[in-house]
């Protein structure tokens, strides 16, 4: 029976109470450690048709008819338009419509960042709609740009209130530190780049609209669409059967989707509006760019008494405050702690969630910073990381927190750097650091799955979810087969259409795995007990002690049935179970958590830094699919060592104009820059308070605490420290020329 | 114009300056062939002419008029897709055409590679979810 109960909803970080139909019973956890199916690496299931080509992504979408866009955007950081003329462009051959600020809600005429969309054109071919856009006149009023974020906040231009947070009595705390560390930290700005771009194709069927699209939520682009448009949500049906990465920047719908609808519209033909690169990097969003004041006392055993810190996120016309603060607030025991973060509004491209927003920035500047203290100090950066565990036995205990055990772990590679350092050769130095990790990543409800069985005793799994390509079908294919009891080629899984399953969760917040995968489980377990019901009325036996294993209906007296002899039994009829995820543990802090340990090389007369080795241990529940999970830390890693070497985005400090827009000047991390070594070790613990898998996500994790342990393995290499991402020769060779300066000074004044 | 691609030889007229890439997607429905920049700079397009790995985007379509033209579609049963998949060296898989048909010229040439050689012949196909160690893997344990 459908229940209606009230549960708590966490989207990275902010709780909401939400109303929640659960209608299944409660399952048990399956036993930790390795299933016949769960547990085990397995290769994706959609592997061979992403690598053989047959994949089809929205950017291969092809409708007879298809008109191409192209888009004007602002050559301006800030500018009012003060005219446009679109009847050159509308008159241009092959042009079908044209429209501008008056016709659509994302065109504007004020523009607040450079690559703003203000003006769009569809066309037979692409080269045509961007022929034509060339021949828009447009007279602009061109402004002053605010584009440092400290000005902004000075000047008061932000985008929330600040935000204030305050434990304890930090005044108190410092004057009681026997240590004192202080300094500031500055991350830039990274562009998510995904391979395939923003992309949107819209096709009307009288008053339904089909919207093909890159996305990582098909149902949240369903209910944005509706509403800008009026229309009743199921008039829009969303698909989106692969897709070429997101990493946050496809949560929501996108300029280009509503572009397309409408020039479709206009048009009485279905329109692709795909970005180029250079509009990728230029108006899809970013991880904004951060500085961090931090201050942070300690006793002489190494005890935090006090934690400060000022953060100015960067974050661009508009967009969301990130929570930078959060690692300082969460990851560390202390009595007294007290932030404040500003949303600086700036004439920058608006931010985006980008692979755990503010908590990669931030844990950049907290994970330095104690390590500052602990090389103050003399203290280990382990043992003052044990010292200050944070047990959080408050109002809000965690659902599972396996930090220790991970630290525990970590400890054969912490004892390397001893054998690391002694490599060091000449002017290349080299050293080992760590950092931790804490994010979310307990997913929620709603979400639901259906399973299908047919007369062959096959299954299918059907949700309209999307697989951004975190290997989301294969674990929720194993789930479903661990259930049933089935093979794992007896599984088929359909998703990427919202007129052809239930709804489904975003796949962000390292949220898809935990959300998704208890109502794939429940879904497979109530088609499982309906086969055991046919089972027991066909061969005279009590349901009870019936159960499904190797393809098998089981009986506990000996005997069994395989499945397709039993499902078979139906011919045309077809067994249908439904499952929905339940809620979260009520009260409890769902978080991931984990601890990385780096080795590098230093140049010190290039300032070159390299990546040798990169241990990561992560704590997120049960493990799903090894093997893919692996990819997923290793991924994270990547990017994260991108973040941290050599990728940003740079502006003309004078007009704001985006230098970085394609990926020459943008430099992603290539193949010839991964570690030699990447070890994965995850816990794989099932949490006893998480639904009925106790899996948490792990996306975003292996990205959090990446750049800090490189920064601290370079601090442990040679003495520099580097405050300020990413780390290139020039800052690496600022860094070591400050630490020399500083070794100087101590040698010139000794200690009285 | 006459195009030779994956054995078969197709007429077609493409107008001065389309680009190999565009012509095999649009003329030719070979969609595997995927543009991730349209500037060659990612390597997501890469195809085979002549057994040369090419970036087709920035391929003029007349240019190879009459020459052998490879695509992934070519490469269906090359024991590098088997292998891709085997050691999970895809996530998103957007760039993994233009991977395997950069590799299957790696391996064609030298069957058994060092890492480092494939770390240097790799490195201009991008992969933004760093499926990078495992690609590694797919290419070293290719044969397997």
């Amino acid at each position: 029976m459908a229940r209606l109960i009230k549960t708590e909803k966490e989207v990275e970080g902010r709780y909401e109470d939400v109303w929640l139909v659960v209608e299944e019973d409660a399952l048990d956890q399956w036993p930790a450690g390795p299933g016949e199916i769960v547990g085990r690496p397995t290769p994706r299931i959609t592997g061979a048709q992403r690598a053989r080509g047959e994949a089809r992504y929205t950017a291969d979408v092809q409708l007879p008819g298809m008109l191409h866009t192209a888009v004007l955007r602002s050559p301006h950081a800030y500018a009012r338009v003060k005219s446009i003329d679109l009847s050159l462009a509308l008159a241009a051959p092959g042009v079908r419509a044209a429209i501008g600020p008056d016709d659509l809600d994302v065109l504007v005429d004020e523009a607040g960042y450079p690559g703003v969309a203000v003006a769009a054109v569809a066309a037979d071919t692409f080269d045509a709609a961007r022929d034509a856009v060339a021949l828009i006149e447009v007279d602009w009023d061109v402004l002053e740009p605010v584009l440092d974020p400290d000005e902004a906040v000075v000047r008061k231009q932000l985008l929330i209130e600040p935000r204030r947070y305050e434990r304890g009595d930090v005044e108190r705390g410092f004057a009681e530190a026997d240590a004192v560390v202080e300094a500031e930290f500055r991350t830039q700005t990274v562009l998510h780049n995904s391979m395939e771009t923003h992309q949107t194709v819209c096709e009307w069927q009288g008053d339904r609209l089909d919207v093909y699209v890159s996305t990582q939520f098909i149902w949240g682009v369903r209910d944005e669409v509706a509403e800008q448009l009026g229309l009743p949500p199921d008039k829009v049906r969303v698909v989106c059967e692969f897709m070429g990465g997101g990493f946050g920047s496809k949560n929501g719908a996108g300029d280009h989707t509503f572009i397309a609808a409408e020039l479709a519209r206009r048009t009485g033909r279905p329109v692709r509006c795909a970005l180029t690169r250079r509009e990728e990097n230029q108006a899809t969003g970013n991880r904004n760019a951060t500085i961090q004041r931090l201050k942070a006392g300690a006793r002489s055993d190494g005890t935090l008494v006090a934690l400060s810190g000022e953060f100015v996120n960067a974050v661009g016309w508009s967009g969301w405050t990130a929570t930078t603060e959060g690692p300082m607030q969460m990851l560390y025991a202390c009595d007294n702690v007290e932030t404040v973060t500003y949303g600086a509004k700036i004439n920058t491209p608006p931010m985006r969630a980008f692979r755990a927003p503010g908590f990669v920035e931030g844990t950049f500047g907290l994970e330095c910073l104690l390590d500052e203290l602990a090389a103050k100090l003399d203290l280990d950066p382990l043992e003052v990381r044990r010292l200050n565990y944070s047990h959080a036995d408050d109002d809000r205990p965690y659902s599972s927190k396996r930090l220790m055990e991970c630290y525990k772990r970590a400890e054969p590679h912490w004892e390397r750097r001893h054998e690391v350092r002694a490599r060091s050769d000449g002017a290349w130095k080299r050293g080992v650091g760590l950092a931790s990790q804490v994010w979310y990543g307990g997913g929620g409800p709603p979400s639901y799955a259906w399973v299908r069985l047919g007369a062959d005793g096959r299954a299918t799994v059907i949700t309209a979810m999307q697989d951004i390509g975190t290997g989301t079908a294969t674990a929720m294919a194993q789930i479903a087969a661990e259930e049933l009891g089935l093979p794992l080629d007896s599984v088929d899984f359909v998703l990427g259409d919202s007129a052809r399953g239930p709804y489904a969760s975003i796949s962000a917040g390292s949220s898809t795995t935990p959300s998704m995968g208890p109502a794939v489980r429940a879904a497979a377990a109530d088609a499982g007990s309906q086969i055991l019901e046919i089972a027991a009325q066909r061969y005279d036996q009590e349901q009870r002690v019936l159960s499904l294993k190797d393809g098998q209906v089981v009986s506990s007296d000996g005997g069994s049935w395989p499945v397709a002899e039993v499902v078979g039994l139906l011919e045309d009829a077809q067994i249908l179970g439904k499952g929905a995820r339940g809620p979260n543990p009520a009260g409890m802090q769902v978080l991931t958590f984990g601890v990385q340990v780096v080795e590098v090389s230093v140049d010190t007369e290039t300032g070159e830094v390299q990546v040798d080795r990169v241990a990561a241990i992560h704590d997120v529940g049960r493990v799903i699919n090894p093997l893919g999970a692996s990819s997923q830390v290793e991924g994270g890693i990547i990017q994260g060592i991108g973040h941290t070497l050599s990728e940003e985005r740079l502006l003309d400090p004078q007009t704001g104009t985006i230098l970085t827009q394609s990926l020459d000047a943008y430099r992603l991390p290539t193949i010839a820059d991964v570690p030699p070594e990447i070890v994965t070790e995850l816990l794989d613990i099932p949490d006893e308070h998480l639904t009925n898998l106790g899996s948490k996500g792990l996306g975003e994790p292996p990205i959090v605490p990446i750049a800090a342990a490189i920064a601290n393995a370079i601090r442990d290499a040679t003495g520099a420290d580097v405050r300020s991402l990413p780390i290139s020769r020039e800052e690496m060779l600022r860094a070591l020329r400050e630490a020399r300066e500083r070794q100087q000074e101590k040698v010139a004044t000794p200690a009285s | 114009m006459e195009l030779v691609v994956n054995g078969g030889s197709y007429s077609l007229e493409a107008p001065v300056g389309r680009s190999l890439a565009e012509t095999l997607r649009d003329a030719l429905g070979l969609t595997g062939t995927k543009i991730g920049c349209n500037e060659g700079h990612c390597g997501a397009c890469t195809v085979l002419v002549d057994g040369v790995p090419t970036l087709s985007c920035i391929t003029l379509v007349h240019t190879v008029e009459g020459r052998d033209v490879t695509t992934i579609e070519g490469l269906r049963d090359h024991p590098l897709v088997d292998s891709f998949v085997r050691a999970d060296a895809l996530q998103c898989g957007f760039c993994t055409p233009g991977q395997i048909v950069s590799a299957s010229a790696l391996v064609g040439a030298n069957p058994e590679p060092t890492r480092e050689q494939i770390r240097h012949q790799m490195a201009g196909n991008l992969c933004r979810c760093g499926a990078y160690p495992k690609i590694e893997e797919a290419i070293v344990s290719w044969r397997d």
